[in-house]
Formats: structure tokens, sequence, C-alpha cells
């Protein structure tokens, strides 16, 4: 609850501040308090008693399995503040009101972590992405920016209005009358068909929203047209939210029918991974490719929903992790480069030896290498899959996956140390030298949680 | 209460949005569409709510209720959609002049 209203309060006098510092750098640094207090009050939570408590009928329903991925995402945001604060300064005329759309954003996420009714989690959902809609087109003199708005508003209103519609008819079905979700009644011998049909298109608008394969169509638009700021708070925060929502509610409410909804999700979960690893190798823009490689980390995370098992949980949370941290890096060096083709990567070995190292860890644990945080979560995710009966096929299909992910990531590698640069040096910009630590730092998490991940993972039993 | 009229209404409506976003170009009347799909639900709820009300014997009623809360809730939701989405598309009009969909084709390349 603490995340809820720290996130909520502070977006609105963020929003009205915003009249006060007018075009200073004094935004950032509020912003960044912010998302340290936001922090502080969550990890507060999560240790000790809330700050705040008020009796909302269990609507809302904190858990420390939620509160550990609002951690996440609350510390990814800081990261992206820290990294890339000056440029969500100059996305536009209006500097605080951005910082204040993805305070409401988060204040989303942590309704999403949360929820305890199907109410509160059309709410969740709708408060994350609403703010996003802006966010996406903030830079008005971008007409690219613009389309991807419009586009991710079109189809993410379409699928909003398929997620209420399931979700009306689930509470039809359920014959207890009731919204909260340990209150559905599945049906006696057969689920009911409506709560079924509700299911599916329930299903179908989270998928959606964690932009998975045969609702991914938005993604690669909308990661390319936007500033890479937005894209990374997009690939990285967002992407928690939405999988951790969806992953509450098929593996609590819908875990009983688990056979009916099976096939379903491995259907998306493979088409995401074989889509979007193929697809990738093909793109020239980086954010594109990175784009489909979202779609495919987030096929790859539905794993752990299809295991339903410890491992896979640990899993999960380290795969979010490493995914969301070695995202943020690779935007934050992109949204630094002079061009966003593979051309941008050229001779940055030679440029700055520091960010192409860092570069390198990011784009090791994104693709699974050993001794990185991304090679556990993927591990781990498998070994979840391995302890259930006949999965052999589907460890084998995300297996070479994995590989041909391998295939688009090692071309940025090869390009940034056997390539010559290709632009002038002047027209690079440069990289400061606090940027240069943060991304080190980032790099240094990776290495260490995948050395020991029993600091992210063993606070999922806390 | 005959509850099948209203679901067949809900339908249909639900249904009527769905062909307008499949066919239609103009980005408002898509959003128009969205709007309808958006009603469709929130008639279901009501309509649920009222009909758990009159079944009501292994629940209490302030149970049942949920679905007008919610009710209440979704038209809320409905409203900012439809206000976000009509500064999306002003803001797109303002580049393009024009509010037909088929512009966003552009992007892919």
């Amino acid at each position: 609850m603490n995340a809820i209203i720290i996130s909520g309060v502070w977006g609105v006098a963020m929003m009205l501040g915003g009249v006060l510092f007018r075009r200073s750098h004094t935004t950032v640094f509020i912003a960044i308090a912010g998302m340290i207090l936001l922090l502080a009050g969550n990890l507060m939570e999560f240790f000790s008693t809330p700050l705040f408590s008020f009796d909302g009928f269990e609507m809302l329903k904190v858990s420390s399995f939620g509160l550990h991925f609002n951690t996440i995402a609350f510390f990814g945001t800081l990261l992206i503040f820290l990294l890339n604060g000056k440029d969500i300064e100059t996305l536009g005329n209006h500097s605080a009101e951005y910082f204040s759309l993805i305070f409401f954003s988060l204040c989303g996420v942590s309704v999403a972590t949360s929820y305890n009714t199907l109410l509160t989690l059309f709410l969740g959902i709708e408060l994350m992405v609403v703010p996003l809609y802006f966010l996406v087109g903030s830079d008005n003199r971008n007409l690219k920016g613009i389309e991807a708005s419009l586009k991710m508003f079109l189809t993410g209103a379409f699928f909003s209005a398929i997620i209420l519609m399931g979700i009306a008819l689930i509470y039809g079905g359920n014959s207890l009358g009731s919204m909260y979700i340990t209150f559905i009644s599945l049906g006696k011998v057969d689920v009911n068909p409506m709560i079924m049909t509700g299911m599916v298109l329930l299903l179908a608008g989270m998928a959606f929203k964690v932009s998975a394969a045969p609702f991914h169509f938005w993604a690669p638009d909308v990661y390319d047209g936007t500033p890479t700021v937005v894209s990374s708070f997009l690939s990285a925060v967002v992407q928690v939210g939405a999988f951790i929502a969806f992953y509450k509610l098929f593996s609590t409410t819908f875990g009983q029918i688990k056979p009916q909804w099976q096939t379903l999700l491995v259907t998306v979960a493979v088409l995401s991974m074989v889509i979007g690893n193929v697809t990738a190798i093909f793109q020239q823009s980086i954010k594109r490719m990175l784009a489909y490689a979202v779609i495919a980390q987030s096929g790859f995370l539905l794993l752990g929903l299809i295991s339903f098992s410890d491992v896979g949980r640990e899993g999960v949370v380290l795969f979010i992790g490493s995914y969301a941290l070695g995202m943020i890096g690779m935007f934050a060096v992109i949204s630094r480069l002079p061009d966003y083709t593979i051309d941008g990567f050229s001779g940055l070995g030679k440029l700055n030896p520091g960010v192409a190292l860092f570069t390198s860890i990011f784009l090791l644990s994104l693709t699974g290498i050993p001794l990185t945080a991304g090679f556990l979560g993927k591990l781990y995710l498998l070994l979840g899959l391995a302890a259930g009966q006949g999965w052999g096929w589907l460890i084998i299909i995300a297996s070479i996956s994995m590989a041909v992910s391998a295939v688009y990531y090692f071309r940025i590698i090869r390009a940034m140390y056997f390539r010559e640069p290709v632009h002038p040096v002047e027209g690079v910009p440069e990289m400061r030298v606090s940027f240069r630590w943060l991304l080190g730092i980032i790099a240094a998490i990776l290495i260490l949680l995948g050395l020991v991940p029993d600091i992210l993972t063993s606070w999922i039993y806390y | 209460m005959l509850t099948h009229f209203y679901v067949v209404l809900a339908f249909l409506l639900f249904s009527i949005g769905v062909m307008g976003v499949l066919t239609r170009r103009n980005a408002l009347v898509l959003l128009l569409c969205i709007e309808l799909m958006m009603s469709a639900g929130i008639l279901l709820l009501v309509v649920f709510s009222k009909m758990h009300l009159t079944h009501a014997n292994s629940f209490s009623g302030a149970q049942a209720s949920q679905g007008q809360i919610f009710a209440l809730f979704a038209i809320m939701a409905a409203a900012v959609i439809g206000i976000t989405g009509i500064a999306v598309i002003f803001a797109f009009f303002r580049k393009t002049r024009s509010v037909d969909i088929n512009f966003l084709n552009r992007l892919k390349n």
C-alpha cells in the first residue's frame, strides 16, 4: 500500500509543481528523490509494517511476492532516472509532467502486483498503460512517435475492452457472484462455458499487454518510434507489471483448470519465442531488434507460468531481474549512440572500451551465457519445466530459440570489437563518468546475480 | 428478470464494436467502436450483478452488488480511454491533417 500511495501522491505533486520549476534540472533531482522514497517505502513494507493502511474490503492485498516485483520495477525505474534523467526532461516542453506520468504508471504497476479482485486487476492494468499512451507520443516534433502512440492506443484500448468483456463473463459465470479472485467457483463437473470464454478473452488481453506472439504486432513499431528512454521503461518496467498480473491470476484462480488453458499458453509461448527470435535477426534498427527480443523474452517468461513449481517461480524472479537490468543497460547505451543501426555500435570497443565491455555483459546476460544472471534465469525456468512430465519438446524449442538469439546479440558484440568506427569521433556523443559507472554497476549486479542468485530469489519465500 | 435479452444485446453491441474496429479506417470511428465494446462489457456487468442478486441464496446481496460497483469504475475507465484517445488522435491530426489510420503503415519502413 505504501508504494501505491507514495507514487500517486508524488506524481500529483510533480505534475502541479511543474509550474514552479519549468525547464530546470531540479525536476530530475526531485524525481530521483521520489524514486528513492518509493523504493524505501516499498522495502519498509516488505520488511516491517506498512506506513498506510486502509480497509478497502481487501480489494488490494499486498503480498511479499508482489512487493518483491515492485522492488525490481522501482529499482529499474531509479536506474532509468539516473542514467537517462536528462533525456526524459528534454522529451518535450513540460519536463515535470513526464516524470509524473511515469509515477502514475508505477502506481498502476503496484496495483497490478497486489490486486485481489478482478476490478483492481482491470484498474491496475489501465492505470499502468494509459500514461504510456502519452509518454510514447511525448516527442511531438517527431511524427514517428505520434504514430506509435496512436497505434499503441488503438490496439491497447481494443484489448482493454476485450479484457473488460472477459471479466464480465467470468463474473457472470461465477456462481458465487463475487469479483474476488479467491472466490471464483469454476463449475462443478465441467468448467462453466461462460468462465471458459471469459478466461480465453482475458488470456488474449493479458498476452497483448506482455506483447506475446499473436498479439505482438504493436511492439516493434512502438519501441522503434518512441524516444529511447520510453522504450527502456516499456521493456523493463511495464513488462514486469503486466507479466506479474498475468502470473498471479493464472497461477492462483485458474490454476485449478490448468489443462484447459495450458495448450493455449504453450502455443503463445512457442510462437513468441520463434517469431520474436527469427524476426529479430533481420532487423536493421537496433531498437526494433530489441523489441523483437522483448517478444521472445516474454515468450520465455511464459514458460514459468506453464511449469508450476518453486524452481519455476525462482526462475521467473531471476529472469525478470536480469532481463530488466539488461534491457535498461542496452537502451541507455543506445540513447547515447549517433544512430540506431548496427553502425552506431561499430568501433565502440576502440572509442570507449569500458562501455563496450559493459554492453557485452548485458548482451551475454540477455543471451543466457553462463556466469551471468540471464543464464541462471533461463536455466531455472527450463528446470521448472523439466520437473513436470512431457515437456521435453518444449525445452528443446526453448533451447534452440536461445541459440538463435545469440545470432543477433553477438552481431552487436562483433560490430563493437571487430569493425572500424563509421561515424567520426566528434559525432559520437560523450558519455559522462557517472553514466559509465552506473553501467558498470548494472553489469556488476548481473554477474553477481549469476554467481549468487540467492540474494534475489530467496526473498520470494520471505 | 429476463437476463437472456440483455446478454444478447451486449453481445450484439460487442460484435458491432469488433466489426467496426476491424473494418473502418477512421481513427475517430475506431475510438467510438472501442467505446461500444466497453459499453457492452459494462452492460453485462450490471446485468449479471442483477442476476446474482435475484438468485442470492448462498451469498449476501452486498457481495453480488460488486458488479455494479465495477460498472461505475469501468465507466470511468472508458471515459479515461476516450479522453486519451481524443488527445492522441488530435496530436496525430495536427501532424498529418488526417485521421486515416492507413497512415500508420508508413511506420514500418
